[in-house]
């Protein structure tokens, strides 16, 4: 079962940051269970076997100030992935640099090395007004402006900026099958 | 929250007003750009000045913007009529009803951005059937007022999206890969009655124009 933490702040988002991942979740028949990060409990998180962070709308950026709120990630071993908000908090709990960059609309990145099935290049759509660099993620893609997947250097923790719930959809189901 | 909708008066900005409306927020106004281009990137053009009766029937104040539609005069355009939005109706956030475009939704996030507004996108990257018969539970009722795709033709003009018409687009997804929800710019639509409408509009008069795989109909209602 896949934990499935969203970070909107405002209801209303659940439509277009939520729901996309549900729904291609439902289609490869992986179950997930919902949990917003303000609600989560320690049980929720140790019966998960994966874990994906949401991203949220370029205005909500509360979840920028809750960062000690997602401290347990630290004590964990399974398999996480963080979409853009999510890949800024695995970057922030770990120690890294929060840097502004609007980037909005579809984008091509080079991926260096294999990461959940990609490799190569490919069009993404971006949605940020931030990114993260950690010492301790490598950099597998990057656009011409920052980094856009990345992976813990010891954990299987992986972040992406990009929205793989709007384009390249098939990263979430080999996510979900690591 | 305040919201402005980006509205053309077919079945996904209506859709997504539904939503917005249905999950707490206020319409404040709704915001219709009206494009000269026929092909513009951004608007849907057919019918767009009925959406002036949808606006009255919905009470909802409407704000209406010319645009040449060439391709980024029209965004300033948009962005000039958003701006009044919020200084006239004190919006905090645009509603659109982008599904499947990452150009128009791109646009309307950076305008947004700019204006710091926050943007609501209700139906993106929806299944299309899964919209169709959201939109049949919700009780509206639309028709089809504009077809641009082979096989469809003059005979889907004033159709009405219900079972039947899912039945039949059903088949053709399955032939000729055509999107269901008609969001490739298949065909286009307008919406004559739905739970934030005050009473059915009515078709008082029609015009057909055409030929072959692209059709318009543009209706007069009251």
């Amino acid at each position: 079962m896949i934990l499935l933490i969203q970070i909107c702040n405002k209801k209303f988002h659940y439509f277009e940051f939520i729901k996309p991942i549900e729904d291609v979740l439902k289609r490869n028949k992986i179950k997930f269970e919902l949990i917003h990060y303000k609600k989560i409990t320690r049980e929720q998180i140790q019966k998960a076997e994966k874990i994906i962070i949401s991203g949220t709308s370029l205005k909500d950026n509360e979840f920028l100030k809750d960062i000690n709120e997602f401290i347990w990630i630290k004590e964990l071993n399974k398999p996480i992935l963080g979409i853009c908000g999510g890949m800024h908090i695995l970057g922030l709990v770990f120690d890294g640099e929060l840097k502004k960059q609007q980037e909005i609309g579809l984008t091509k990145i080079d991926i260096k090395d294999e990461f959940l099935g990609y490799k190569d290049s490919i069009e993404v759509y971006e949605l940020h007004n931030f990114y993260t660099i950690s010492k301790q993620f490598n950099i597998y893609a990057e656009s011409k402006n920052c980094p856009q997947a990345v992976k813990h250097r010891k954990n299987p923790f992986y972040g992406v900026l990009f929205h793989p719930e709007v384009r390249n959809k098939d990263l979430l189901v080999n996510f979900a099958y690591i | 929250m305040k919201c402005g909708v980006l509205f053309s008066g077919g079945k996904d900005s209506t859709f997504a007003a539904f939503l917005a409306k249905k999950y707490g927020n206020e319409i404040s106004c709704l915001i219709t750009v009206v494009s000269k281009n026929p092909d513009s990137y951004m608007f849907h053009t057919p019918s767009i000045l009925k959406v002036k009766k949808q606006a009255e029937v919905m009470k909802i104040p409407l704000l209406i913007q010319k645009t040449k539609g060439e391709k980024e005069e029209e965004l300033k355009d948009l962005e000039f009529v958003i701006k009044e939005a919020k200084r006239k109706f004190k919006i905090e956030a645009i509603v659109t009803g982008s599904v499947e475009s990452a150009y128009q939704a791109s646009r309307v996030q950076k305008i947004c951005d700019n204006l710091d507004l926050d943007c609501f996108n209700p139906l993106w990257q929806k299944d299309q059937f899964e919209l169709l018969n959201d939109l049949i539970t919700s009780k509206f009722r639309i028709i089809v007022t504009g077809v641009f795709a082979y096989p469809l033709n003059e005979s889907w003009l004033g159709r009405e999206i219900n079972e039947i018409f899912i039945r039949d687009v059903t088949k053709l997804v399955e032939i000729y890969k055509i999107n269901p929800a008609g969001e490739g710019g298949e065909f286009e639509t307008f919406v004559l009655d739905c739970p934030l409408f005050s009473r059915t509009l009515k078709i008082k008069d029609k015009q057909i124009q055409g030929k072959n795989h692209s059709w318009r109909m543009e209706i007069e209602v009251t």
